[in-house]
């Protein structure tokens, strides 16, 4: 890096995976699910209702490029073409900007789906953590929602307000959750309704002499204190399962957990693809059912 | 489906919850979209491909100053949406 050169802290590492162990060429149905989201796009790519490849990546300034960019990640790695996906459904905030889109569907009976598939059928509150908004969802044992409350209108307990933090404490944002339980005490949380209060609180907090991982671990109990309060008023059915880029961050998982005083269901799969997954999954739902009423005809 | 529409900032928690069960078999006729002087209810296909009623997106993040006019204080004992809807599907968080 030069001097006068700034560095993203915030920026998060993207990333493309097939599972090599499947041949695409063998599948009937390939479906494809496309979350553009305010922060993250992502691609997931199914064959015959598993999981085959995803991509994760940045969402640019334009929700159909974006869309692209993120598709064609996974197709390049697989040798697939976009004319060997038989349905692609769109989902997340730009859901109606996806040019090769069969049909769109919410992101909130997407995440439902996804989380389905990622955590088990015995999933029953699904917490959403995205980029500028907050979701928390009751489901049924097929994913379907049953219950839903969201919160877009404050960036707070969302990413964006996470990388808002990582920008100011100059530490990359994969570094937060791990740093917060680097502290002597648990400190109390920062201003938890507002990004714009809880920078100013935290700059306030380093000036009184503060370390850099105490404020982190105020602002990680302030992010998850936002989210409790969201869930708990539609109340937590266990199992209880997160997904979104926070997800990744345990320095807020942990203390939600605490909160909530249940654990959430751990994966291998990435928590960001779970809209994505669900969108491709909702594709092979509807073409077994097309096939299945073309067959009746 | 109890779908939950609205916000919760510094001032509070405002939500409009529509249990959608009650709306795909409304027996109301659909009274919600004139109940509301403020035109704020719609009709919608959601994602499992019911008609269901719905705040519209423009009102959602706006509740507490939109629905203001219904409450006690602008003279109302019930709130006229709630009122309308028979079934019961729409309740007000605040």
């Amino acid at each position: 890096m030069t001097a006068g050169e700034k560095k993203e802290y915030w920026r998060w590492q993207e990333t493309c995976w097939i599972d090599e162990s499947k041949n695409w060429r063998d599948a009937k149905i390939i479906t494809a699910g496309i979350d553009v989201g305010s922060v993250s796009s992502q691609a997931v790519i199914c064959v015959d209702g598993e999981l085959y490849g995803y991509n994760s990546m940045r969402t640019g300034n334009n929700s159909p490029d974006s869309a692209r960019n993120a598709i064609n990640g996974v197709l390049e790695k697989s040798g697939m073409k976009l004319e060997d996906v038989t349905y692609v459904i769109g989902t997340g905030y730009g859901r109606v900007n996806v040019p090769f889109a069969h049909k769109a569907i919410t992101e909130i009976a997407c995440h439902a789906r996804g989380a389905n598939y990622m955590g088990g059928n015995t999933v029953r509150t699904i917490l959403d953590m995205g980029g500028q908004d907050c979701k928390a969802i009751h489901c049924d044992e097929k994913g379907k929602v049953t219950n839903f409350l969201m919160n877009d209108k404050c960036a707070a307990g969302t990413g964006r307000g996470m990388e808002v933090i990582a920008d100011l404490m100059q530490i990359p944002i994969a570094e937060l959750g791990p740093r917060s339980f680097d502290v002597d005490e648990e400190p109390e949380a920062v201003s938890s309704t507002c990004v714009v209060f809880a920078k100013s609180e935290a700059l306030g907090l380093l000036k009184a002499g503060y370390s850099k991982n105490k404020v982190i671990a105020a602002y990680c109990q302030a992010m998850a204190e936002r989210v409790v309060s969201l869930i708990e008023r539609i109340g937590v059915e266990n199992d209880f399962f997160i997904t979104g880029g926070i997800a990744k961050n345990p320095g807020v998982v942990k203390r939600i957990e605490k909160l909530l005083g249940t654990k959430a269901v751990e994966t291998k799969l990435d928590s960001q693809i779970a809209g994505a997954l669900g969108a491709a999954l909702f594709g092979y739902t509807l073409m077994q059912k097309q096939g299945a009423s073309a067959k009746a005809a | 489906m109890i779908a939950n529409y609205g916000y919760k900032d510094g001032s509070g928690e405002y939500y409009i919850s529509i249990d959608t069960d009650k709306c795909t078999s409304c027996t109301a006729g659909r009274a919600c979209l004139t109940a509301c002087p403020k035109g704020m209810f719609e009709i919608i296909t959601d994602d499992y491909d019911d008609e269901v009623a719905a705040v519209k997106q423009a009102f959602r993040r706006s509740l507490a100053f939109d629905c203001t006019d219904c409450k006690p204080a602008g003279g109302y004992t019930s709130l006229p949406c709630s009122a309308a809807c028979t079934p019961g599907a729409i309740k007000h968080s605040w």
